[in-house]
């Protein structure tokens, strides 16, 4: 079943550079869904789209639809709060918020208004677990969050995202700093997760892209230029110039 | 005749920098002479009844405490009506404001507002506070003269250490379901607090030694008691040292020096808290 339907979505930023063209694709629940492409091709804007974190930006015209659950995000009635708990986020650069690794963990959650200690404590447990952080940590929950090295810093930002129990969790080229041991981490971290959520990545290279896509989109300068099962498309690419990218032809 | 070239550079840099860290050192001797000569010719007027004691004999002997009480509470009153306004204004301009005619007119505003000269703030308040809206020559109206007149100070230093906060930090809270004021008050105010601190300290103590502006707003040439309300005016120390230099001959000038030295040591003191609150939030900085 499609968790989030995107119907001919374009966006324009306010200098007048076009990210997206006219995108459609359908997003299947609890599976990986890979969105690749050379730099500049409109990944991270859409990823930006899903959790309206383009507010923040100097965009813009957004035209299309994107329903998440068969409700439209994009219409300003949105309660952005409400979608960003269910439409967690990885960055590129693990950012860890200035406080201990607890404190980084129960953000989300105290914004939101939880005080009871012991759902705080199931949350941060839990969500480390699932980050497979926990057994690093767990004596020194209440160290600050920048004495991790970075493979931990990113695995407690995925960590924290997960903390709000989300639906969907979008990714942007979450191990792009990282060790390949960390990495390895990271993504067997999403085959577990993918059982439970939603997954959307921006991988960080077309080898990390085949590793884990169940389904995989391809973009070109803003263009959606094919869309499918990941490894049919990685293995019998329906158009040249996907065949061109994978093969390492450009890029 | 290569190797004397490169000599030559060697001897030029070497002079270059010699000169260079000659002028720097030079930027510290006045103000060390200030004080040695202020400590030297003021210290021995420095007794209990000196910091304790109230003037006496047409203020040519005892103590200066209103002046020092005075200057106290002036700087609290400024501190009331400053801090809020400023921070909230750095707050606004840094957080919220987008950059369009009416926040450049603000940042114009406070630019200028940095240039006036402090006798005219003193005229301004006398007209303003004063006079117009009648709350006399008094506390309320001389703190409210030194906040305008502090304001540009806190709100540029606040403006600077909320914007050195990282962009990182904003964009993760908001992706985890903050609203921008939960952001601003969990995040980015407390990273900011020590610079935010620093800078209405600083403020503070231009505040603590200013004559002009109190001097027609709340400043008194003598009184026999400490002022007992906000209403009341008061002796304050920078326009004591004023008074009895230029207005009460015959003055002692172990008094005109002991006077220097206290409200020197005033400021210096609340310059050296900014210095420790500085030093220590660097030194705990995890970013």
């Amino acid at each position: 079943m499609d968790k989030i339907i995107i119907e001919s979505l374009s966006l324009q930023y306010s200098d007048g550079t076009e990210s997206l063209r006219d995108i459609s694709l359908g997003i299947r629940e609890k599976a990986v869904t890979v969105l690749f492409g050379p730099a500049g091709g409109g990944k991270s804007s859409l990823l930006r789209c899903l959790n309206r974190l383009n507010d923040l930006t100097e965009v813009q015209t957004v035209s299309g639809r994107i329903l998440l659950d068969g409700e439209n995000i994009l219409d300003p009635k949105t309660d952005t709060i409400t979608l960003r708990r269910k439409v967690g986020m990885v960055f590129a650069r693990p950012v860890v918020l200035p406080f201990s690794i607890r404190g980084n963990l129960v953000y989300g959650l105290e914004v939101m208004g939880e005080k009871r200690r012991s759902r705080l404590d199931e949350a941060v447990e839990r969500s480390l677990r699932q980050a497979a952080l926990w057994d690093e940590v767990k004596d020194r929950l209440d160290d600050p969050a920048v004495a991790l090295s970075g493979g931990q810093q990113q695995r407690l930002c995925l960590a924290r995202s997960l903390a709000l129990e989300p639906e969907v969790i979008l990714l942007d080229e979450p191990t792009s700093g990282l060790d390949p041991i960390s990495t390895g981490k990271v993504e067997a971290s999403l085959l577990e997760l993918k059982k439970q959520y939603t997954i959307i990545l921006v991988p960080h290279s077309v080898q990390q892209a085949a590793r884990t896509a169940d389904f995989a989109a391809f973009f070109l300068q803003g263009e959606l230029i094919e869309y499918g099962d990941g490894k049919e498309l990685f293995t019998n690419p329906q158009d040249q110039r996907t065949e061109e990218y994978i093969t390492g032809r450009f890029g | 005749m290569k190797r004397t070239f490169s000599l030559n550079r060697h001897l030029v840099q070497r002079l270059g920098f010699g000169l260079i860290t000659l002028i720097a050192l030079g930027t510290v001797i006045p103000i060390v002479m200030v004080v040695i000569y202020i400590a030297v010719e003021g210290g021995p007027a420095i007794s209990w009844e000196f910091i304790t004691g109230f003037p006496r004999e047409g203020m040519r002997q005892g103590g200066i405490l209103p002046a020092i009480i005075g200057t106290f509470y002036l700087t609290l009153g400024t501190a009331v009506f400053s801090v809020p306004l400023g921070v909230a204004a750095a707050i606004y301009l840094s957080e919220y404001a987008q950059d369009n005619w009416l926040t450049r007119l603000i940042r114009i505003a406070i630019i200028n507002l940095a240039g006036i000269p402090s006798v005219v703030y003193g005229l301004f308040g006398l007209g303003l506070f004063v006079l117009f809206l009648r709350f006399g020559t008094s506390i309320l109206s001389a703190s409210l003269t030194l906040s305008i007149m502090t304001l540009p100070v806190i709100i540029s230093t606040a403006e600077e250490s909320l914007r050195s906060v990282p962009q990182a930090f904003r964009t993760v809270s908001i992706s985890l379901g903050a609203t921008r004021w939960q952001t601003i008050r969990r995040i980015v105010l407390p990273e900011a607090l020590p610079g935010i601190i620093t800078g209405v300290i600083l403020g503070l103590e231009r505040a603590a030694g200013e004559t002009a502006p109190i001097l027609f707003t709340g400043a008194a040439f003598f009184l026999p008691r400490l002022p007992g309300s906000p209403f009341d005016a008061t002796m304050a120390l920078p326009y004591h040292l004023f008074v009895i230099s230029t207005q009460v001959p015959e003055m002692p000038f172990q008094i005109q020096y002991g006077t220097a030295l206290v409200l020197i040591a005033f400021v210096l003191g609340m310059n050296l808290v900014a210095t420790v609150i500085r030093s220590r939030a660097r030194a705990r900085r995890q970013w």
